[in-house]
């Protein structure tokens, strides 16, 4: 290895320690957060599905595939122990 | 006696400990295995369990558990004499702490990386679990009113911190917005961030800021500790990358800075200490100082509250289990060099043994003041920084400190009012939560008067609360041992001396709150010793029968590890 080449690899592993030093502590809460995040979305695209009406459902409709891997999960964490959609039957 | 020579001995001190008898737990008593799949491979999830550098994690773990506390509790206590409580610091950090830290640690990793919490409810009991839930509560309230008024005091006595210390809040605000919305380069942030502060605190030393007095019909006391609370509320409420998380780095960052100026200017001046070694003279009302040392001290000996820290976050995040000894005791040896520093500063920074009984001229007078003027004077003869200047230097770090551990505990409080509401079956919003953990804080702060004197009377029960728990953890590691057929001695001793120290103390307290007909921490301190007679009870049950069951097979912990997570 070159001097530049292991210099660069230094800097590159100061950098991913300073990094981790600054995000470390707080990861559980942004994981957190981005999963109220994703759970408050998915409750806004099926919201004409389950009966509210949404005056941007013809854009958004075109999004409930894209949460169904995600779906089980989802309305289990929200309470429902079962598929709150007819159409959907995933337990 | 000259302070470089204490500053040597103790360092050496630390050194042995960390280089001899960490070794000896490491291999002997806890016999940390390189091999142990640590839970942070086990259960990797990218969120709470990842393999961390042990540098890294170390950094976490020691800025976690260094708030204000080991500058604090040291400097209040060198009013018996710098020699009790540099051996307490120092001796305390080999023998107890460091064995407590790490011992948490390993404890937590060999058990899935489960809280002491928890480990209470699978080693003591069910009743050991709700015990550690109301201590953990009273500790978190404690430490928030009390922070609030060392900080009242610091900006009332320091005026030229005004300034540095809430402009560290636009600092970390706009470091957020670096990182977060325009992307930009850590290091380079890191290095703008700390520049910034740094100018905040050449500014603030130029326009110090005194508050007319009253200000908005009040006084600069109740104002501060008003403003405080309001700030930690919203600050609790933010999400944490706007200001918490940016906040927390910086802080992290200045604590290795401030370090490094302490004890380079220690070296560089190598001044004498004025104070004496045992002072036989205290002024009057001082309480003894067995008990009061060793709860005094808490933070920078022993302190329960790392227990948490390493079982609550650190130790998911081992590598190899062999890091335990790096990340849980060095992690100690940190605190205790942070504690030496507050001593020296506290004892040295004097011209002469007058000037030091003026400042120590009654029980808690010294504290955090005399850490600020004492350290400002070293560091003026060491590094030659105006007087004025390093005094601010070091009251803003003394600041931040306290500030960061008290937004931290709103937010945790707030957590801990929220999970009783669950268990409650009441539903508390996170705005709810914290209008309660704020409005109970400011009442017990305020429950002395105006100058929030509430806040700072509790601080030895939080001396007491903190050992309470760290023999909450010392019995837990004790039974561990015991159940593995090791030798549990290097846990039983510290766990012995600290319990009867905090409930000596605790009972000491308890007849002089009924002297005082302070009837609210009266009742809290009642709480605390029926607390600590009830650890007591079930931990010795707990060992009794960790003595007389069978021995645990060596790959126990694999086994409940394995039963635990198909449950």
């Amino acid at each position: 290895m070159t001097r530049g080449a292991g210099l660069r690899a230094r800097w590159r592993a100061f950098s991913e320690g300073l990094a981790e030093f600054y995000a470390g502590p707080y990861r559980r809460t942004f994981a957190r957060a981005k999963r109220e995040e994703d759970d408050l979305f998915t409750l806004v695209v099926l919201a004409e599905a389950l009966g509210v009406p949404d005056p941007s459902a013809y854009h958004s409709a075109e999004l409930v595939p894209a949460l169904y891997p995600e779906f089980h999960a989802w309305h289990r964490r929200i309470g429902l122990d079962r598929s709150p959609l007819e159409h959907v039957g995933c337990c | 006696m000259n302070s470089l020579l204490l500053l040597l001995i103790g360092l050496a001190m630390l050194a042995g400990g960390y280089l001899l008898y960490s070794k000896f737990l490491g291999e002997r008593v806890y016999r940390l295995d390189p091999a142990y799949a640590t839970p942070a491979h086990q259960m990797t999830d990218g969120v709470d369990y990842v393999p961390t550098n042990k540098f890294v994690l170390w950094g976490h773990h020691f800025t976690s558990v260094a708030g204000a506390a080991p500058i604090v509790g040291p400097a209040i206590a060198v009013i018996w004499g710098w020699l009790p409580a540099f051996l307490w610091v120092t001796l305390g950090t080999v023998f107890f702490a460091g064995m407590h830290d790490l011992g948490a640690l390993w404890a937590s990793a060999r058990n899935r990386g489960q809280s002491i919490g928890m480990l209470s409810g699978r080693y003591i009991g069910p009743r050991g679990r709700n015990l550690f839930l109301v201590v953990i509560f009273l500790l978190l309230l404690m430490v928030i009113a009390a922070f609030a008024v060392v900080i009242k005091d610091l900006l009332i006595s320091t005026p030229s911190a005004v300034i540095p210390a809430w402009g560290a809040i636009l600092v970390a605000l706009v470091v957020g917005q670096m990182i977060y919305r325009w992307r930009m380069n850590l290091a380079v942030t890191t290095v703008l961030g700390v520049t910034a502060l740094y100018a905040l605190i050449l500014v603030g030393d130029r326009f110090p800021i005194e508050l007319p007095d009253p200000i908005l019909g009040v006084s600069p006391a109740t104002f501060w500790i008003v403003a405080l609370f309001a700030y930690a509320g919203i600050a609790s409420l933010l999400p944490v990358w706007v200001l918490l998380q940016p906040r927390d780095y910086i802080n992290g960052v200045q604590l290795f800075i401030g370090l490094g100026v302490l004890y380079g200017a220690v070296l560089l001046s190598a001044p004498e200490i004025v104070a004496p070694a045992v002072n036989d003279s205290v002024p009057e009302g001082t309480p003894g100082m067995v008990p009061l040392l060793f709860v005094t001290i808490a933070c920078g000996a022993i302190s329960g509250f790392h227990g948490m820290v390493s079982s609550g976050t650190s130790s998911k995040q081992l590598d190899s289990e062999t890091d335990a000894r790096f990340v849980g005791y060095f992690g100690a040896v940190g605190e205790g060099l942070l504690a030496l520093g507050a001593i020296l500063a506290a004892t040295a920074g004097f011209r002469t043994l007058a000037d030091w009984e003026a400042v120590y001229s009654a029980f808690g007078q010294g504290g955090v003041g005399a850490f600020v003027d004492g350290g400002g004077a070293i560091v003026n003869a060491g590094l030659g920084l105006p007087t004025s200047l390093s005094a601010t230097i070091l009251a803003t770090m003394a600041v931040l400190f306290a500030a960061t551990t008290m937004d931290t505990g709103v937010r945790l409080l707030r957590f801990v009012v929220q999970e009783a509401g669950d268990v409650a079956s009441v539903k508390v919003g996170k705005g709810l939560a914290t209008a309660i953990v704020l409005v109970v804080s400011v009442g017990l702060t305020f429950s002395q008067g105006g100058g929030g004197a509430g806040g700072m009377r509790i601080w030895p029960l939080f001396g007491t609360t903190n050992q309470l728990l760290a023999s909450l953890t010392l019995s837990i590691v004790a039974v561990i041992l015991l159940r593995k057929r090791r030798n549990p001695w290097p846990a039983l001793i510290p766990l012995a001396f600290v319990f009867v120290m905090s409930f000596y103390a605790a009972i000491v307290q308890l007849g002089d709150l009924y002297d005082a007909s302070d009837w609210l921490l009266l009742g809290l301190d009642a709480v605390i010793i029926v607390a600590a007679v009830w650890v007591a009870v079930e931990a010795v049950l707990a060992m009794n029968k960790a003595r007389t069951d069978p021995p645990e097979a060596a790959d126990a912990d694999l086994t409940h590890a394995e039963q635990s997570s198909g449950s």
